[in-house]
C-alpha cells in the first residue's frame, strides 16, 4: 500500500517521505533491529512512516496467522499483521465479529492496538483496547515481553494507543463478540442542523449500539451541520435474510485524479445531492455489515481522489465540558476558512479507555478530509487552536500537520506516557516520522 | 481432497493452503521448521473451523527424509489425493554468481531434490490409481534471462520434468499441474524491485486452485504472465542481450 517503487512511503493521505518496507512472515526476526512497524498503511498521516535517520519500516501484513480461537470464551490470538478483514470474513459466518471496528477493515490487529481504534459503538463499547486481553511484544532492548491489563500493565496501557512507539507488537489476544445474525439492521435519518444532530446522537445512543453521522460541512447559517444520522444494530435471526452476506468485488480509482476535481463547488454539489436524495426522512434497512461499517472500502484507492498533493484527515474530539456549542463553533471556523471536505463524520464518544494516549474522551468527535494545498497548514493550526481552547485533542492516527507545541497543549497525559516509554526504551530507539515531529524524538 | 503440502507456511503456499482448508480439503503440512508448521496448522484450523491439521518435518535439503514425511501424511490423512510443492530456494543472481557453493545448493534444492520429492509423491499417487501433483515452478524457467540465470535454469529443468510426467502418466490417472508464477509480492521477492504486473499471493492462489480442479497441466499466475512470457519467448537473442529483463 502506498509503498512507491521510487523509495518513498506514505500514509493513506498520500504525502510521501523517503522510506521502504521490509517484509517477512517472521515478525520476530523482522523486528529485531526495527525502529517502527507498519501494517496496511491506513493511518492517514505519518504515524506509519519511518524517521528520516532510519528510513526502513518492518511491514507486518505477511505475519497474519491466527494462533488460537476459543469459541467458548470468544478469545482470538493472532499475529499482529492479521487484517481485520480476514478476521471478519473468517468469523462472521460462525457468528463472531470484532468488538470494535474502525471505518476501514484494511487494518492490521497491531495497528488496531497501536491506534487504539474506536468505531460507531464507542459510546457503548469503548475502544478496541478495552477488548484486548494480552499482547506479545518485542521491546527496545530486544527482549520479548508479554503484557496485559494485569501483567506489565504500565507497558500495556502505554502500548494501547501508543502508536507503536513503546515496542513492536508481535501477537494480539482479544475477545470477539457473538452476533445474532450476520446482517445489520440500520436506520438512517436526515437531520437539518448541527444542534439537532448532537441531540440525535445522544438520543440514539442508549437504543442503538452503532451510531454516527455524515455532515455537510459547507452548509452555513440555519442549515449548518445538516446531514444524515446513521444508526445500526445486529439484526436478530428473524429479521435477517437467510444465508451469509457475500463480500462484493470493488471498483477502484484507477489513477490519481487531478487536484482540481475535489474543490469547494464539486463538494458542495456532492453534499447537496447526497443530502437531498435521502427520502423519506427516516429509512430502515437490513444491510451487509461491510457496507455499513466500511462504505469507503467499497472503492479501492479512494485516496487517489484528492489529487497529486494528497490530503490530510483532521479528527478532533470536543469534550462535553466545552458545551453543546463547541461543534457549531468548530464548523463556523471551518466554513469561514473555506475548508472543503467531502467526508465529514461526527460521532459521540463515551468514556476514556485504558490507553494512556488513546484519542477518545466523552464529547463529540469530528473528522474531515482536507486536500493538501498551500493553506492547509494554517487551517490545521487554526483548528488546533480552537480545539485547545475547547479542551479537546486530535487523533494521532489521522494527524500529519499538528505542531509539537499544540500537541503538548492538548495532551496533559503526555508526561505520564513518556515516562513509561522511556523506562522501556531509554535510548529512544523506537520512533516514527510522527514522533520526531510531535514528540521531539531524534531524527 | 486429501492434500500433502510442502511449503504451506509462507507466501503463495500459505495462501493456497488456506483456500484449500477453507473449502474443506484435508491438508497435512510438510516443512523444515516443525514449530512454524504447528503455527500454520493452528491458523488453518482456526480459519476453516474444522478438525486438527497435522504436520511433519520435511526439508528439501535432506532427501533422505522425503519418504518418511510422505508416509506420515498418508497415514494421517488415510491416503493422498494430491501433493502440492510450493517450497523452494531463492537467491538473487548476483549473490549466486559470487558464491558457487550457494549456487550449487540452490540448484540442488530447486531441481534435483524437488524432482526426487516428486518421484516419491508420484509413486504414491499412482499406487492409489492416480491423483494430482501440483508443483510451483516459475516463469523464470521460460527463457535464459539475466536476472535469474541459475534460478531460472533449475526451474526450466523442473518444468520439463513435469511436462514429461504429464505426457507419460496422465493416461494412468496422474495429473500434473506445473504452476508458473510471475513476479509475486511475497517475502521471497522482498527487496527486489517489483515489475509491472507484480501479483498478489492470494490472487495467485485462486488461479492455481482453479487449475488444480481442472487438472490443467500448466498455469501462469497471475494469468497476465502467459502473455508476458509469450512475448519474452519470441524476442530474438540480440534483444535479450540488450534488455535487463
Amino acid at each position: 500500500m502506498n509503498a512507491g517503487s521510487d523509495g518513498t512511503l506514505s500514509g493513506w493521505g498520500r504525502v510521501p517521505v523517503a522510506g521502504r518496507e521490509v517484509r517477512s512472515e517472521d515478525l520476530e526476526a523482522l523486528t529485531r533491529d526495527a525502529v517502527l512497524c507498519r501494517g496496511l498503511g491506513r493511518s492517514y498521516g505519518d504515524s506509519s512512516l519511518p524517521p528520516p535517520g532510519h528510513p526502513v519500516v518492518a511491514a507486518t501484513p505477511l505475519a497474519d496467522r491466527i494462533l488460537a480461537f476459543d469459541a467458548a470464551t470468544r478469545t482470538l490470538r493472532a499475529e499482529a499483521g492479521l487484517s481485520l478483514r480476514a478476521i471478519n470474513r473468517s468469523f462472521l459466518p460462525r457468528g463472531f465479529y470484532s468488538p470494535v471496528t474502525p471505518g476501514t477493515q484494511m487494518i492490521t490487529l497491531g495497528g488496531m492496538v497501536a491506534a487504539d481504534v474506536h468505531g460507531k459503538n464507542h459510546h457503548r463499547d469503548g475502544c478496541f483496547g478495552a477488548h484486548v486481553t494480552r499482547l506479545r511484544m518485542r521491546v527496545a532492548d530486544g527482549r520479548i515481553v508479554e503484557c496485559s491489563p494485569d501483567r506489565e500493565s504500565e507497558l500495556f496501557r502505554a502500548t494501547v494507543g501508543g502508536m507503536g512507539l513503546t515496542g513492536h507488537i508481535l501477537e494480539v489476544e482479544c475477545r470477539l463478540v457473538r452476533v445474532p445474525s450476520p446482517w445489520l439492521l440500520t436506520e438512517t435519518e436526515r437531520i437539518h442542523d448541527i444542534d439537532r444532530f448532537i441531540e440525535g446522537l445522544k438520543e440514539a445512543g442508549p437504543r442503538w449500539p452503532h451510531t454516527m453521522g455524515w455532515i455537510d460541512c459547507l452548509s452555513r447559517g440555519a442549515l449548518m451541520g445538516r446531514g444524515i444520522l446513521m444508526k445500526g444494530r445486529w439484526a436478530e435471526p428473524h429479521e435477517a435474510p437467510r444465508g451469509v452476506p457475500v463480500p462484493r468485488r470493488r471498483p477502484s480509482v484507477p489513477f490519481v485524479l487531478p487536484g482540481w476535481v475535489v474543490n469547494r463547488w464539486s463538494v458542495r454539489a456532492f453534499n447537496a445531492v447526497y443530502y437531498r436524495r435521502h427520502v423519506p426522512r427516516v429509512r430502515r434497512a437490513v444491510v451487509h455489515p461491510e457496507s455499513f461499517f466500511y462504505p469507503l472500502d467499497a472503492i479501492g484507492h479512494w485516496n487517489r481522489m484528492y489529487g497529486p498533493r494528497g490530503f490530510t484527515q483532521y479528527q478532533c474530539v470536543l469534550p462535553e465540558s466545552a458545551g453543546r456549542g463547541a461543534a457549531r463553533r468548530f464548523l463556523e471556523l471551518l466554513t469561514h476558512r473555506g475548508g472543503a471536505s467531502m467526508l465529514c463524520v461526527i460521532k459521540d464518544c463515551g468514556p476514556e479507555g485504558i490507553g494512556l494516549l488513546s484519542f477518545p474522551k466523552p464529547g463529540i468527535s469530528i473528522a474531515l478530509d482536507i486536500p493538501i494545498h498551500d493553506e492547509t497548514q494554517s487551517l490545521v493550526d487554526a483548528l488546533n487552536e480552537l480545539v485547545i481552547a475547547e479542551g479537546g485533542r486530535v487523533y494521532l492516527a489521522k494527524d500529519q500537520l499538528t505542531r509539537a507545541a499544540h500537541f503538548r497543549a492538548m495532551e496533559p497525559r503526555l508526561a505520564a506516557w513518556t515516562g513509561i516509554r522511556r523506562k522501556w526504551d531509554p535510548e529512544g530507539r523506537l520512533r516514527s516520522a510522527q514522533s520526531v515531529r510531535l514528540l521531539g524524538d531524534h531524527p | 481432497m486429501k492434500v500433502g503440502f510442502l511449503g504451506a507456511t509462507r507466501g503463495m503456499g500459505r495462501s493456497l493452503s488456506r483456500l484449500m482448508a477453507a473449502r474443506g480439503d484435508d491438508v497435512f503440512l510438510l516443512g523444515r521448521d516443525l514449530a512454524d508448521l504447528e503455527r500454520s496448522a493452528r491458523d488453518l484450523e482456526a480459519r476453516s473451523g474444522k478438525g486438527p491439521v497435522g504436520a511433519a518435518p520435511c526439508d528439501l535439503e535432506r532427501p533422505g527424509g522425503f519418504a518418511a514425511a510422505l508416509d506420515a501424511a498418508e497415514a494421517r490423512l488415510g491416503g493422498l489425493d494430491a501433493v502440492v510443492v510450493t517450497a523452494g530456494d531463492f537467491a538473487r543472481q548476483d549473490e549466486l554468481e559470487q558464491d558457487v557453493e550457494r549456487a550449487r545448493r540452490l540448484l540442488e534444492v530447486d531441481f534435483t531434490n524437488t524432482v526426487v520429492f516428486c518421484e516419491h509423491a508420484r509413486k504414491r499417487l499412482l499406487a492409489r490409481g492416480g491423483g494430482t501433483l501440483v508443483v510451483f515452478s516459475s516463469v523464470a524457467g521460460e527463457r535464459g534471462r539475466k536476472p535469474v540465470i541459475l534460478y531460472g535454469a533449475a526451474k526450466a529443468g523442473l518444468s520439463r520434468y513435469l511436462e514429461g510426467l504429464d505426457h507419460k502418466f496422465r493416461a494412468q490417472g496422474l495429473r500434473t499441474v506445473c504452476v508458473k508464477p510471475g513476479f509475486v509480492k511475497t517475502s521471497m521477492t522482498d527487496g527486489l524491485r517489483p515489475p509491472p504486473f507484480a501479483g498478489d499471493p492470494d490472487v495467485v492462489a485462486r488461479v492455481v486452485l482453479r487449475a488444480i480442479d481442472r487438472g490443467q497441466p500448466v498455469v501462469y499466475a497471475p494469468p497476465i504472465w502467459r502473455s508476458v512470457m509469450l512475448v519474452i519467448r519470441l524476442l530474438p537473442r540480440f534483444v535479450m542481450r540488450r534488455i535487463g529483463f
